[in-house]
């Protein structure tokens, strides 16, 4: 049972830049806790502020209610995994996991045994006579790793652990990460800047940004709820579209000058116009629906490809979050085939919930394999938006973008803080 | 496929080609730089006659060890050279042990004044030895301890360069390892003998050769502060050899021969660690 708390924690360097502001967070026992946020956001301060690396300028940090501040980082039992692994390279890797209960004068045999069932867990049976300039990256970082566990130790610290992996160890590496969570049941505090780390892994996320906390809570609720611009920017594996209400129309959407409207590129709907028609502002005829295109993203349930395919027209959207209502909602509703910001009525626009935003031209492509993210320019907006791959888009198309009301997000212009929908 | 195989040759010649010449010029700047050396040797092996005529004798034509035996009969050589030795490897341990956990306190803990300590240390280097020499004499004396090996060696343990030297390295030894280190639950004294000694040889390496050369070579101090033969290191011992009334120079040059071997034999056993020392830190790797 270990419970860690900050209490308006706030970290001052002598030449009087504040790295964290007056911080305080609680951290449940057996929690998995991610800190997230840009570079020089004060995410990694924080986490060796907490294994007693940088001493704290002022507040406090407890541990199971008992004040931490002038522990020294051996005495805490903490393990901590680093970015660059920090093994010691003149030494095996049985040395290196041996390392932490030899200075703990545990029993050598007690030593072997630990170390041993370390090394099974990771697969690292094979190497424990290896140095660590003779294994890979993967498997260092996974020496490391053994090196915390190794002790059981209260929590684990982790700065940036798979930051200097490739793609496709990271990914592996993560799934280990989650399986030695599932398996150990200890705290884990785990600093990132990479949101996808942050989401899949965590059970909560706290994302920071120059030493303040700008929301807490579950992945999926910053992912959803989003308490403020930063936030919304930040998380999502593509960033927000932010429309102001100076910058361009956003069609039958009533925007207050004060408001900001957020919407992420996964939740825009885009379908091409026909260049000489939608040139001459006529109704918009949509293309082709016999396009195989244009039967929805792969992750898009049975129901809802057959519903937006029955409908006959080409409407692609990022639906893998989309609710069953709102697949529903297209297909009570008999979505028309010309759905032109001037053809839209307010009443179609309540029944269905499909809002136009506006009518651009694609800028450019960038082919993410089974998805395509278009860049739209309409005037002074800019939007992103990731459709499933289609062929029958180029630069220079011009397009119609709505979305679900659902998906939106309204923010106040002034503060950035979320406005009630 | 053809013309890979006739080029790769052409390849591999070209460099070799392009080598030759570089080492012959190379063996000779170094002959150039060798021959007061190589020529101190040969005078060492030449009778004196030899020495003092009107030929260019580069090489003797009569060996002989006649001018070893009369440097060592008129002068305990041995017994100098073992007093350098013993000097020189207390004072190398000495430095190595103080410089060592000098530049870890600098390197590696936050204290108060740390910068300031450390240019004041620095700043120490500015001051030549001569100018001290007098003023750690009065004190030494006062001591009484003139006449003795640790006033040959106590005030030599520890350097300002010594402590630059292993703080530049240690200044690119991975913090991290260190923080590591502390999270696994290593005080500063274990991390130093168990990870950072045994990371950082080539420094000490260096920092051997270099002190232990540096204390070989030393004159005034002990020429100060000794007076009896027993004390006497080489360097003083070579200058007896020089005497008013009975001057040879071939006794002379094998007298300091025999007293280059020790640090020429140490030089070469450290050379490798030396050039890494001096490098590294310069350039980051």
């Amino acid at each position: 049972m270990t419970t860690i708390s900050l209490d308006h924690v706030k970290k001052q360097y002598p030449n009087g830049f504040t790295a964290i502001h007056d911080l305080s967070l609680d951290i449940q026992d057996q929690e998995f806790l991610v800190l997230v946020g840009p570079s020089g956001c004060g995410k990694t301060t924080l986490l060796r502020m907490i294994a007693g690396l940088e001493k704290i300028s002022s507040g406090s940090l407890k541990m199971d209610g008992r004040v931490m501040n002038d522990v020294e980082a051996k005495d805490r039992d903490l393990a901590m995994v680093f970015q660059n692994y920090a093994l010691y390279p003149h030494l095996t890797v049985f040395d290196n996991m041996a390392f932490s209960l030899k200075m703990r004068r545990v029993k050598k045999d007690i030593i072997k045994d630990k170390v041993e069932e370390a090394a099974e867990i990771l697969g690292l049976a094979d190497y424990l006579q290896r140095k660590p300039g003779e294994l890979s990256g993967g498997q260092r970082q996974r020496v490391a790793m053994g090196r915390a566990i190794v002790r059981q130790p209260k929590a684990f610290l982790m700065d940036e652990p798979l930051s200097n992996l490739d793609a496709k160890l990271r990914v592996e590496m993560r799934e280990e990460i989650s399986r030695l969570y599932q398996r150990l049941k200890t705290t884990f505090i785990y600093v990132t800047h990479d949101q996808i780390e942050a989401m899949t892994l965590g059970t909560r996320v706290v994302v920071m940004d120059q030493g303040v906390i700008r929301q807490s809570g579950p992945p999926q609720e910053l992912y959803e709820k989003p308490a403020n611009l930063f936030v919304a920017s930040f998380i999502g594996n593509h960033e927000m579209n932010f429309l102001r209400p100076d910058a361009a129309s956003t069609g039958t959407l009533p925007l207050e000058s004060s408001q900001i409207l957020g919407i992420r590129p996964e939740h825009l709907l885009l379908e091409k116009i026909d260049q000489a028609m939608g040139s001459g502002c006529d109704p918009l005829v949509v293309g082709n629906g016999n396009d195989p295109q244009a039967v929805g993203p792969p992750l898009a349930s049975e129901e809802s490809t057959q519903a937006v395919g029955s409908s006959n027209h080409s409407l692609t959207m990022g639906t893998p979050l989309a609710s069953e209502e709102s697949t529903e909602a297209i297909d009570s509703a008999n979505y028309p085939q010309t759905v032109g910001s001037a053809l839209v009525s307010e009443e179609s626009t309540q029944v269905v919930g499909i809002h136009p935003l506006m009518i651009g031209k694609i800028q450019f492509q960038e082919m993410l394999g089974d998805d395509d993210l278009i860049f739209v320019e309409s005037g002074a907006q800019k939007l992103s938006v990731l459709t499933p791959h289609r062929t029958d888009l180029k630069p220079g198309d011009l397009v119609q973008i709505s979305c679900f009301t659902a998906h939106i997000h309204y923010f106040d212009a002034q503060s950035g803080d979320a406005l009630a929908k | 496929m053809s013309l890979s195989k006739e080029k790769s040759p052409q390849v591999l010649k070209q460099p070799a080609s392009y080598k030759l010449p570089l080492i012959i010029v190379n063996l000779i700047c170094g002959f150039i730089m060798l021959f007061p050396l190589l020529y101190a040797v040969s005078i060492a092996f030449m009778p004196s006659s030899e020495l003092f005529n009107m030929d260019l004798n580069l090489l003797p034509h009569n060996p002989t060890l006649e001018n070893f035996n009369a440097a060592l009969s008129k002068m305990p050589l041995g017994r100098f050279i073992l007093n350098s030795f013993m000097v020189s490897l207390a004072i190398t341990g000495g430095q190595i042990i103080s410089c060592s956990l000098a530049a870890f306190a600098f390197s590696f803990l936050d204290f108060q004044g740390k910068d300031v300590l450390f240019m004041l240390i620095m700043a120490t280097m500015m001051i030549p030895g001569e100018a001290t020499i007098i003023s750690n004499y009065l004190t030494v004396s006062a001591w009484q301890w003139l006449e003795s090996y640790k006033v040959l060696i106590v005030p030599y343990l520890t350097s300002a360069m010594g402590i630059f030297l292993f703080r530049q390295f240690y200044q690119s030894f991975p913090r991290s390892l260190y923080e590591a280190a502390r999270m696994d639950g290593c005080s500063n004294l274990r991390f130093i003998i168990t990870i950072l000694l045994p990371l950082t040889k080539p420094a000490i390496g260096a920092m051997a050769v270099y002190t232990f050369i540096n204390a070989w070579n030393m004159f005034m101090w002990p020429l100060l502060v000794t007076s009896s033969e027993n004390m006497r290191t080489v360097q003083i011992g070579i200058s007896m050899l020089d005497s008013v009334d009975s001057k040879s120079l071939t006794m002379m040059i094998a007298g300091v021969v025999l007293i280059i071997l020790p640090s020429l034999s140490i030089f070469i056993l450290g050379q490798k660690q030396l050039i890494k020392g001096m490098f590294s830190g310069a350039v980051k790797g």
